[in-house]
């Protein structure tokens, strides 16, 4: 569509880059029926059409952000459905990651809100920190229904009921095992922040099932958080620091040891890895490492997919298979996990409307409580109705939002695989209580 | 070169009662269900027809049929005008506001009421999109036939308006052939039901009349359509042409076999390439026009009706024909027709025409528009359905540059003259809007006209109902306005 842009602003690379972008939309409105945030209030605003007006009326004007535009960008999930319905190519999520960029710079949001924003970025990347937090949320829990009185203070309900009830065991970071066959690949495994806390026996799980297949892990010192959860606050400094750093560690291995991957668990920051290439374009030290380190971001479903692992008898447990936003619209995977899934004897269902976000999303279902509760009943419902006797996810945002609205056990695929290939049963299932269909299957070698 | 189009003088008096007019609306609608502030009002200010735009005074967000009925009972008693609204994907500018408008958004009211199998209809709120009528029967066998290439985001209500076609419509039929009744309230509040659940009503068919009105004689609030049995199977089949010419022959002549396939779609070669590059459906990039032939049926009946097209195909110098062999690929085909407009966007600003014409002039209409569009210094894509005859060229340009965008437009409106000579019409499915109201005295006597705004002022004495479209704004004599 059309823009109006002055050279001067155009001279600003992001500004240049949003308006190449705006320049593809057609407005044709496709977008807006994938849109979770647009089906579930039905306003034009709360669209991805309706955001990229307004974000284009902000960034023309060049003034600062209005309380009305951030209203409605702050809505949005980020879970990119508009960027796979678009027929036109429109890169949605680079122009709403200028805008909350923008809006970080140039508006005073409320005082709760700036709290609650801070709180989070000074917590959730920082695995020390965050489990101390969670140690205190539990202590709180009691509250959280005290606080979601308070529309200013609901954030915070939502956060102290998110808050797993029982502590997550530390899985011993235990060095991996010496390869004795020849290796089959050497590959870093992002240690992560949030999920390492939550539920480190995904990342466990990982480490099992590669190093069962020959896959030598590494990993390198100095890596954290990847910077997901601050740059989707608009933080873009922050975001831009944990970037660096982890390039920095990962460089340092890949012109050392070498690596064939470097492998994501949690999709959400997945996405955000493979993006650093362009996070980074503008910073001449980080730009070409950056790009680098991109290209060899993998989900761990797809380097799994890489390994031919041996198709297995099935076995008589169905899979509701949740794709997680950040897998199948930020990173296009699809199939993948699902092949996986059913290769290891798994049946897999899929659960309708499965383009639609739970509402997890980050940090969104604390900022935006009532749209996430609403979007994960929906989910839910969708969820329970394949009747599955587990779900399996690839993002622990999903499974920790999922599971706090279903009675079905939430595990990470990974989990289920490991499993399969010889692991032990997901602590999940074990308890659950649900009787174990599952027959054991001999560990297999390749 | 082309006059951009005018809309109505915005109402002074309107205006100037703007904040009274909001605070009375916020006492008839819950405060989600309102957007006043100007920055909120902006997104709402074009359909898909982005050349042009203008900001509302409000919009409305109803939840029910009850609120809608206050707004309009309220807009009619101060002489406010409404733009009724739907997903907003109108290409004729339908949806567009106007400065003293009040925009009534029909996208809160998204249920579908109830699904009928024993008298096969569906009840649905006008918000509900198009596809989500046939997701909702799908796994029953049963879908809602018309299927405009935006189904995924167009609403009932907007496809009522607009009477709304589409690649399947060749068999099916358009909107008013699958629309079995309407709860519609009229511009004082009145609510009124038209039609049912049977194929016919008694009396003067009103219903008839209400589909393709473009919102200018009532807001539909529920509609009633007809369900169809899904056939046995269904096969699309791609024929590749070394010119347009014989492809446009080609159409003609299966129709004149008596052969009514489900679909004739038709793609030129900057339309493959436009469609290849979002869907990868494997569209031949080789050849210069592609037909989209989808039979159904039995495979006997598949195969038969294959065989005499393969054969009228061959008579027209076919290079390739390519069946589907899986319902993956057949989905892709479609997936990649149906987005190619939006696609478009990757390569170009584009204006859409649709006009429609006699088959047997379509090759003639196809040459004469490429001249028409050389002839400006601009580049033509054609993806339409040529089973129907309803030409879509879609006129690439650059939006940034206003000599261009000027261009587009006065080729465009050839475009459209150029369909009328051929013994067509201007418009096929995307209906009048603001895009060909000036046009319309090219179609029709002022007569013509003058019967067709009666009809509107008997729904509508105070023309507050979209009152910028359909009708050129001179000569208005029947009109309050
Ligand atoms: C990419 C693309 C492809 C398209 N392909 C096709 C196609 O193949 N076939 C086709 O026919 N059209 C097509 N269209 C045009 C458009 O989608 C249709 O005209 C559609 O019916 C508009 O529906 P809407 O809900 O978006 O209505 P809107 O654009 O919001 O409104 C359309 C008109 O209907 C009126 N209206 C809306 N809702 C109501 C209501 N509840 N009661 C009364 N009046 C109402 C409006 O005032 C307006 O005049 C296409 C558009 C795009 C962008
Ligand atoms: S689908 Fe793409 S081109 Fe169409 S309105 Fe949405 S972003 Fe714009
Ligand atoms: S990212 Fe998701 S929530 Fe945001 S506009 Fe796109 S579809 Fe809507």
């Amino acid at each position: 569509m059309q823009t109006s842009f002055t050279t001067e602003q155009l001279a600003d690379p992001n500004v240049a880059e949003s308006e190449k972008i705006l320049r593809r939309c057609v407005h044709c409105g496709f977008c807006t029926a994938t849109c979770p945030t647009y089906v579930t209030l039905g306003n034009e605003l709360d669209s991805p059409r309706g955001r990229i007006y307004l974000i284009k009326e902000m960034l023309e004007n060049g003034r600062p952000a209005d309380a009305e535009t951030v209203t409605h960008i702050d809505r949005c999930l980020s879970c990119l459905s508009c960027v796979t319905t678009c027929p036109s190519g429109v890169d949605y999520m680079h122009l709403v990651d200028h805008a909350r960029a923008h809006i970080e710079n140039t508006y005073r949001r409320p005082l709760a809100d700036r709290l609650i924003r801070s709180l989070l970025a000074a917590i959730l990347p920082y695995p020390a920190r965050f489990r101390a937090a969670l140690q205190l949320a539990r202590l709180g829990r009691p509250l959280a229904p005290v606080f979601a009185r308070v529309p200013a203070l609901a954030p915070i309900a939502a956060m102290l009921s998110l808050a797993p009830v029982r502590r997550a065991r530390t899985a011993a970071v235990t060095d991996p095992q010496p390869v004795s066959t020849p290796r089959r690949g050497r590959v870093a495994i992002l240690s992560g922040c949030a999920q390492s806390v939550l539920d480190p026996g995904i990342n466990a799980a990982t480490r099992r099932l590669l190093t069962r297949f020959d896959v030598e892990i590494v990993a390198p010192r100095g890596e954290g958080c990847c910077g997901a959860l601050v740059h989707h606050l608009g933080r873009e400094d922050e975001a831009l620091a944990f970037a660096r750093r982890n390039v920095d560690a990962w460089i340092g291995e890949i012109e050392g040891g070498g690596l064939d991957a470097i492998i994501i668990t949690a999709s959400g920051c997945g996405t955000t890895v493979k993006d650093y290439g362009h996070m980074l374009r503008l910073d001449p030290l980080y730009a070409d490492k950056a790009a680098r380190v991109s290209a060899l971001a993998r989900d761990i479903t797809e380097y799994l997919s890489t390994l031919d692992l041996p198709v297995l008898e099935s076995r008589r447990l169905s899979v509701a298979y949740h794709s997680a936003c950040s897998l199948q619209h930020g990173q296009r995977i699809t199939a993948l996990p699902k092949l996986l899934l059913k290769a290891a004897g798994f049946t897999v269902r899929d659960p309708a409307e499965g383009h639609l976000c739970c509402g997890s999303a980050g940090t969104y279902n604390i900022l935006q409580p009532e749209i996430s509760a609403q979007l994960k009943a929906r989910k839910v419902k969708n969820i329970d109705a394949t009747k599955a006797d587990v779900v399996a996810a690839g993002n622990i945002g999903c499974m920790t939002q999922i599971a706090t609205g279903t009675a079905i056990p939430v595990v990470h695929t990974v989990e289920l695989l490991d499993w399969a290939y010889g692991g032990p049963k997901p602590a999940k299932l074990a308890t659950s209580g649900r009787k174990d269909r599952a027959r054991p299957v001999a560990a297999a070698r390749v | 070169m082309a006059e951009a189009i005018q809309f109505l003088v915005p109402r002074d008096n309107v205006l100037a009662r703007r904040l009274s007019i909001i605070s009375d609306l916020a006492d008839l609608l819950p405060p989600e269900c309102l957007v006043h502030e100007a920055r909120g009002l902006a997104p709402f200010e074009t359909d898909a027809f982005i050349a042009y735009r203008r900001v509302p005074l409000a919009v409305a967000l109803p939840r029910t049929t009850v609120q809608v009925a206050a707004v309009l009972k309220y807009c009619h008693r101060y002489d406010i005008p409404v733009v009724p609204r739907g997903a907003g994907t109108s290409l004729s500018g339908g949806a567009i506001p106007q400065e003293d408008a009040v925009v009534l958004c029909l996208s809160k009211m998204t249920r579908i009421i109830e699904i009928d199998y024993a008298n096969r209809t569906a009840t649905v709120q006008a918000g509900v999109t198009n596809l989500s009528i046939s997701d909702a029967v799908g796994t029953d066998g049963f879908f809602y036939a018309p299927d405009p290439s935006s189904q995924l985001a167009c609403t009932i209500g907007g496809n009522i308006g607009m009477n709304s076609g589409g690649a399947h419509c060749l068999k099916y039929g358009v909107t008013t052939n699958n629309l079995l009744g309407v709860k519609l309230v009229l511009i004082d509040g009145t609510v009124v039901e038209l039609g049912g659940k049977h194929l016919d009503a008694a009396g003067y068919d009103l219903l008839g009349l209400v589909c393709g009105s473009e919102g200018q004689l009532g807001v539909v609030t529920e509609a009633t359509v007809r369900l169809i049995a899904k056939p046995e199977g269904a096969r699309p089949v791609l024929f590749g042409f070394d010119t347009c010419d014989e492809a446009g022959a080609c159409v003609a002549d299966i129709i004149a076999a008596g052969i009514i396939p489900v679909a004739i779609e038709f793609m030129d070669k900057p339309a493959i390439e436009i469609c290849e590059a979002f869907a990868k459906a494997g569209y031949p990039l080789d050849v210069a026009a592609l037909l989209i032939v989808e039979v159904e049926g039995s495979e006997a009946e598949m195969d038969a009706m294959l065989a005499s097209i393969v054969e009228i195909a061959g008579r027209h110098g076919v290079r390739k024909v390519r069946e589907c062999q899986s319902a993956t690929e057949a989905a892709l085909i479609w997936k990649g027709r149906k987005s190619a407009f939006g696609a478009t966007g990757r390569i170009a600003d584009y204006i859409c025409m649709d006009g429609t014409v006699p088959l047997g002039k379509l090759s003639y209409v196809l040459g004469r528009t490429a001249q028409i569009v050389e002839g400006f210094g601009l580049r033509v894509a054609n993806v339409f359905h040529a089973g129907d005859g309803n030409m879509h060229p879609l006129i690439l340009f650059n939006a940034n540059d206003p000599v261009e965008a000027a261009k587009a437009e006065a080729a465009g409106n050839e475009i459209l003259k150029l369909c009328v000579e051929a013994g067509g019409c201007l418009t096929g499915e995307h209906g009048v809007g603001i895009e060909k109201r000036d046009l319309m005295r090219y179609q029709y006597s002022d007569i013509d006209l003058a019967q067709q705004m009666d009809v509107r002022g008997a729904f509508d004495e105070k023309w507050l109902l979209n009152p910028s479209k359909v009708f050129p704004l001179d000569g208005r004599i029947r009109a309050a306005c």
